[in-house]
């Protein structure tokens, strides 16, 4: 890894130069709701937001876009279209959450359509001022090591910048003057004091030590049902999650013509049609079902497979189910056999 | 890792499907057709090769696309075959399909049957209803290589003589001396069925004894016959790791990637869809809740 030294008043001037590499996005306010926005300049960004309403993976694996253009001679890929993108802001569960993506979509039969977003994307990371609702002290997802290209942090007086990839050394290329490698023992202090003031924001109140074996445990339990009967399988949940994957895939016919688009769209397993099959035998007809799939896939099997939870701690489940289903009152219903109203 | 790609690693597109030309279709039934598929580059077409079990996607432009098992063996090479129930769309869109015309087709995927830890071994295939249509493959593919397979046997059960898949087929296959075709439909409506009357469990009957530890089970129908089934399996004393299963599920990628299928940390359609029974009996949404909760056996 490569540590460099930045003054904070030549970000600005930093961010600009990095326009050149490809559009400048950025986390912004606009009535009071925080969203990666197209921005000209470091003076239209919010640095100080905690979370936007969904996470980044919308510039990886957009909530809809074409797969294919199809006639009668087939199928040809609609590949090659995507605009270069600096994100710039990115905190540490929200890369995180990334990595979790990359292991899915760049592993075997890597999805061409997701590759080409990373590739003509740079991840900026940026340090973060937690909530009550972050829970990365306990997903261990607080700091970051990789899957950035840069990573900004906030040292009040300057930033430590780490740089991640061969690209995020050609942005710091495009303004070398900007940025010096004289690192002494006050920055070491600095850091120390740094990490030491993020973990006491801590104010998660969730422990998922154990969540496998209490799942398997509960797998019949009435919480389930009682969950269920709340749920209104509106989806959002998997809308807002840095690490929900899942996606439907739709023909678009022409009118009037034998061709057409082939498009894939953000799915949710919380959706009925979810586990249809030909014949109208449904796996999870219950919204209990439903609701189980999804915690048993974040908390269960996931950790089971991969020894971590594919739960960043991010907190927006927390924050945007309008009934109060995230992985805080699930897991405590589960492990405390009673559902708080 | 920082994610740095090369050019030709983002351009391989695993969802683009071929075009393949519907070389023969016939009914099979009232509503099951058959399909010979090839694809239209003949390269392609020589180089084709897969695994008993294994699965396609399935596209009608416009329609959309399906996962379907297929019917043939690789053993008999240049072209797949499918059985195909006329209950969707897609499928509607299929059975008004003409001979010559193309679908786009990708695969094949899934893991399909372990021949190599099934040679040397008896095989019994239960085959319930459109569960011929996978487990036809695997069939052909121990006929075809007769002598690296122990014992062939073969229980096939069908709602009604009509409703019967691959019937003349079948029959024929009861002349040779080297497979033991035990079939029956669940009624005879027309007193015409010269062969056994009642569930496909009535055939355990007529097994004779078998040599449990050196048999590997292979089975596949609708979701009511799999617990009575395996109740015979297990009582016949097979190791549960040794009867298989192949299973269905929504699938809108078959590469691991659409999350559709998953069932626990496993993905149907790269993971399976052929399961053994001690998967189903440790993972408990394999077969459909309920399915399997409650049985320890």
């Amino acid at each position: 890894m490569m540590i460099l030294k930045m003054k904070k008043g030549d970000l600005s001037a930093f961010l600009d130069a990095a326009k050149e590499w490809g559009e400048l996005w950025g986390p912004t306010k606009k009535d009071g709701r925080v969203t990666y926005s197209k921005v000209d300049g470091l003076s239209q960004m919010d640095l100080k937001a905690t979370r936007t309403i969904i996470p980044p993976k919308k510039f990886l694996y957009p909530p809809r876009f074409t797969m294919f253009d199809y006639d009668q001679d087939g199928y040809v890929d609609r590949l090659g279209d995507v605009s270069k993108k600096v994100l710039f802001g990115i905190h540490p569960c929200d890369i995180h959450g990334i990595l979790i993506m990359d292991q899915l979509f760049l592993g075997t039969y890597r999805d061409p359509y997701y590759a080409e977003r990373r590739d003509k994307t740079l991840i900026i990371g940026h340090s973060c001022i937690p909530d009550d609702k972050c829970m990365c002290f306990v997903t261990n997802t607080e700091f970051i090591a990789e899957g950035f290209d840069l990573f900004f942090t906030d040292m009040k007086m300057f930033y430590l910048v780490w740089v991640g990839s061969t690209k995020g050394h050609d942005l710091v290329r495009m303004r070398p003057d900007l940025f010096n490698r004289n690192l002494d023992r006050n920055d070491i202090l600095g850091y120390t004091e740094y990490r030491k003031w993020h973990s006491a924001q801590s104010k998660a109140k969730v422990d998922f030590n154990g969540m496998p074996d209490i799942f398997e445990l509960g797998y019949n339990s009435p919480i389930w049902d009682k969950l269920g009967e709340k749920c209104l399988s509106c989806g959002q949940c998997s809308m807002v999650c840095p690490t929900c994957n899942c996606y439907n895939v739709e023909d678009k016919v022409d009118l009037g013509a034998l061709a057409g688009t082939r498009e894939r769209f953000w799915d949710t397993c919380m959706f009925r049609e979810y586990s249809l099959v030909a014949g109208g035998h449904n796996f999870r007809d219950k919204r209990a079902d439903r609701l189980r799939l999804w915690y048993t896939h974040k908390l269960q099997a996931f950790i089971g497979e991969f020894g971590k939870p594919a739960c960043v701690g991010c907190g927006r489940c927390v924050e945007t189910c309008p009934v109060d289903i995230n992985v805080v009152t699930v897991s405590t219903a589960l492990k405390d056999q009673e559902l708080v109203k | 890792m920082c994610v740095q790609l090369d050019e030709r690693e983002i351009q391989d597109n695993p969802f683009r499907p071929d075009l393949w030309r519907i070389v023969r279709h016939y009914p099979l039934t009232s509503d099951v057709n058959f399909y010979q598929a090839r694809p239209v580059d003949n390269d392609e077409a020589l180089r084709l090769d897969y695994i008993p079990g294994q699965f396609v996607m399935m596209s009608i432009p416009g329609e959309g696309e399906a996962p379907f098992c297929i019917s043939s063996t690789p053993s008999r090479p240049g072209l797949l075959e499918f059985c195909i129930r006329n209950m969707g769309t897609l499928t509607s869109t299929l059975f008004t399909i003409k001979e010559n015309q193309t679908v786009g087709i990708r695969g094949p995927y899934g893991n399909g049957f372990p021949i190599d830890k099934m040679e040397g071994k008896d095989i019994l295939i239960v085959a319930g209803g459109m569960g011929s249509a996978p487990l036809r493959s695997l069939l052909l593919y121990v006929l075809d290589n007769r002598d690296r397979f122990g014992r062939l046997i073969y229980l096939h059960g069908a709602k009604n003589e009509g409703e019967m898949l691959f019937k003349e087929e079948f029959i024929q296959l009861k002349q040779r001396d080297d497979v033991e075709m035990l079939m029956s439909v669940d009624k005879d409506e027309t007193g015409t069925w010269p062969y056994k009357v009642g569930l496909v469990t009535t055939l355990f009957k007529d097994l004779g004894k078998i040599d449990p530890n050196n048999t590997y089970a292979a089975v596949c129908g609708p979701p009511v016959m799999y617990k009575f089934v395996m109740q015979e399996l297990v009582k016949l004393g097979i190791p549960k790791h040794q009867i298989l299963m192949t299973l269905e599920r929504r699938m809108k990628c078959g590469v691991g990637k659409c999350g559709h299928c998953a069932v626990e940390y496993l993905y149907t359609c790269i993971d399976g869809p052929v399961f053994s029974w001690w998967d189903v009996l440790r993972m408990k949404e394999l077969i459909g809740r309920g399915a399997s909760d409650k049985t320890i056996a």
